[in-house]
């Protein structure tokens, strides 16, 4: 941590000062109007969460554009761009931790945050699109009446657990991080019933060192554990697709160009959401530019990665011979859906190259609007993937197009918004970024000064 | 011993400062205290005595048993209790059970050093005595506290108290039960 220490905090901080800076968000600057309007459009938003949720329950799965022979469509589409996105949290906290990267103390909290949320707007997805929903439960395995047990040799089942695995190993490292900043809340909360609530939540923390010591050994072998989860998780999801027989699908690169794609769009998304955080809140001596820099250069190293993806899958196609694989892909850059594919390498390969460009990356706007365009163009991918293999397949007959519906779209649309409600409700109750890591920051550069 | 008294709780305002207490204390003898920091300080916990207890290999014993759980689990349901034939394959197809065996043996490992972690520290705890003290609240800021406690065999409220004042503290102060 010796190096640029100037960079990833401001001048003149001190225990006390970033104490202050970072609880006064959540304990004194009460709403501001920002966060008003930011929640008013969140709360537009879930109300078409709601209304598509409650028509598809009502008048089932028809509602969606999802017919044969493309039975997945945006629910799936959706679900796999969220659950990308759910993974920069995990690998900020996890792998840059066991690398000691100094930089992710003031982003882990964040994305923590943001993957715990975003796994929960992925999980509706694969949720509803079982078609019975209230039925769900039967993807468990728990003895029954009907004498049945789930098939643990499907991918989909495999999904099953790693989801909730996840789900339940990020909340874990996450409440862990938070405890002893909610004992800071409990300590310097003025209202009564903040200090009860922060102080059951924080169950009674003090700092004593023998705590400490279980504390940094738990969270440290947290970390050893949730890194290959990370990895697990998306390569399951990529399995969902590589171990069918569908072509375009059935490729063994899926696993790490979805790993690599799900990283990409994880960092696209913190950038899309600390930029516009850290103007709103002065937090520019926590989140520096040297951090939009290094996230930029994740972001521009994950996105060759999968542009690689994208290459060799065309790559493959021509050099395994095989009729149906060289048809799918002539069928994705030419066909119908020739458009998707060509927007998606516009805006996933071609744009994002001007991070290349030490003045782009030390560009907030810039890094902002490139984010937002790595948002779009993974959310292509996963839309070219899912749409163009399984829209013309073995047999001509069965061939079909897929377009969707307006419920379709109201339900991503009402995800952005759970997830936009979700972030600020986080952003003003909680601290956004860990304090206590933050205090420990400071002590290792004291050391390294005197 | 005093009824009613938990102990005496000497203030600092580094970490350097603490830590030198904290050494000053166990060379004097004294076994039964804590040290209490805004962040974790290296060294710490074995300044005052603490030998780390067996955390990792509670943890190894969760993954092992989240692990060997999940493959039973699924072994049990593709074998015994619903087997069903997809083109001849055998029933106890192992390769496909990794993924689940995987996913428990981390979920396992996980939950077991999270609840280990609160367990072994003894959290939640509602109540405790240091609390009482009005200026512990800096303890989550940018203040230090070493707290001897009145169940040491060496404590003496005069004498410990005078110790603890040559150990350049802001304050001593004595911490009600």
């Amino acid at each position: 941590m010796a190096r640029e220490k100037d960079a990833i905090i401001g001048p003149g901080h001190t225990y006390t000062s970033v104490t202050e800076k970072i609880s006064s968000i959540v304990l004194r600057r009460g709403v501001g109007r920002g966060w008003l309007v930011g929640f008013s459009i969140a709360s537009v938003l879930m109300g078409s969460l709601l209304t598509s949720l409650a028509v598809l329950l009502i008048f089932g799965t028809g509602v969606w554009g999802v017919n044969q022979p493309v039975g997945w469509g945006l629910a799936i589409v959706n679900f796999v761009w969220w659950i990308g996105i759910g993974h920069a949290g995990t690998l900020i906290s996890a792998v840059l931790l066991l690398l000691n990267q100094g930089w992710r103390t003031s982003i882990n909290r964040f994305a923590e945050a943001m993957t715990l949320i975003a796994v929960q707007c992925a999980g509706i997805f694969p949720l509803v699109h079982v078609g019975r929903p209230w039925l769900a439960y039967w993807l468990f395995p728990y003895p029954n009446t009907m004498g049945t047990w789930p098939q643990f040799r499907s991918p989909l089942l495999w999904d099953v657990f790693a989801v909730s695995t996840y789900a339940t190993v990020s909340f874990l490292f996450w409440y862990v991080g938070l405890v002893p900043d909610l004992a800071t809340l409990r300590d310097r909360a003025q209202h009564r019933w903040a200090r009860v609530v922060y102080g059951a939540l924080a169950m009674g923390w003090r700092g004593s060192a023998r705590h400490w010591q279980r504390y940094q050994r738990a969270y440290l072998l947290l970390a050893g554990l949730a890194t290959p989860l990370v990895i697990s998780v998306h390569t399951i999801v990529s399995f969902d697709f590589a171990v069918s027989v569908i072509p375009g699908w059935h490729t063994t690169i899926f696993p790490p160009y979805f790993v690599a794609g799900a990283i990409y769009s994880g960092f696209a998304m913190v950038l899309t959401l600390s930029i516009p955080l850290r103007a709103a809140y002065g937090l520019e001596d926590f989140i520096t530019d040297k951090h939009l820099d290094n996230m930029a250069k994740v972001m521009l190293a994950t996105g060759l990665v999968v542009a690689y993806g994208y290459s060799m899958e065309a790559f493959y196609a021509w050099y395994s011979g095989n009729i149906y694989e060289r048809f799918m892909f002539l069928n994705r850059a030419t066909g119908p859906y020739a458009w998707a594919y060509v927007a998606l390498i516009v805006v996933n390969v071609l744009i994002p190259q001007a991070l290349w460009s030490k003045r782009v990356r030390s560009s907030a706007i810039a890094l902002f609007l490139l984010s937002i365009n790595v948002n779009i163009g993974m959310w292509l991918e996963r839309f070219v993937i899912v749409v163009t293999s399984l829209h013309r397949d073995f047999l001509p007959s069965s061939w079909g197009m897929y377009t969707p519906t307006r419920w379709d779209w109201g339900l991503f649309a009402g995800t952005i918004g759970l997830f936009l409600t979700l972030i600020l409700l986080f952003i003003r109750f909680l601290p956004v970024i860990s304090i206590f890591e933050m205090r420990e920051m400071l002590a290792h550069e004291k050391k390294g000064h005197s | 011993m005093r009824p009613g008294v938990y102990g005496l709780m000497a203030e600092f305002d580094s970490a350097d400062a603490l830590m030198a207490a904290a050494k000053h204390a166990f060379e004097r003898g004294y076994r039964k205290m804590d040290a209490y920091s805004p962040f974790p300080i290296e060294g710490l916990d074995e300044a005052i005595g603490y030998h780390p207890t067996g955390l990792p290999s509670l943890v190894f014993l969760g993954g092992l048993a989240g692990g060997l759980g999940g493959y039973l689990l699924q072994y049990f349901t593709a074998v015994i209790a619903l087997p069903v034939n997809v083109g001849g394959r055998p029933f106890h197809s192992w390769p496909s059970f990794i993924p689940v065996t995987f996913e428990c043996a981390i979920l396992g490992a996980s939950l077991t050093a999270v609840l280990g972690m609160f367990i072994l520290n003894g959290l939640p705890m509602p109540y405790h005595p240091v609390f009482n003290v009005e200026r512990f609240q800096f303890a989550s800021r940018d203040r230090f506290f070493l707290c001897i406690e009145a169940k040491d065999p060496m404590y003496d409220r005069a004498r410990t108290a005078r110790e603890m004042g040559e150990w350049a503290p802001k304050d001593v102060v004595e911490v009600a039960e």
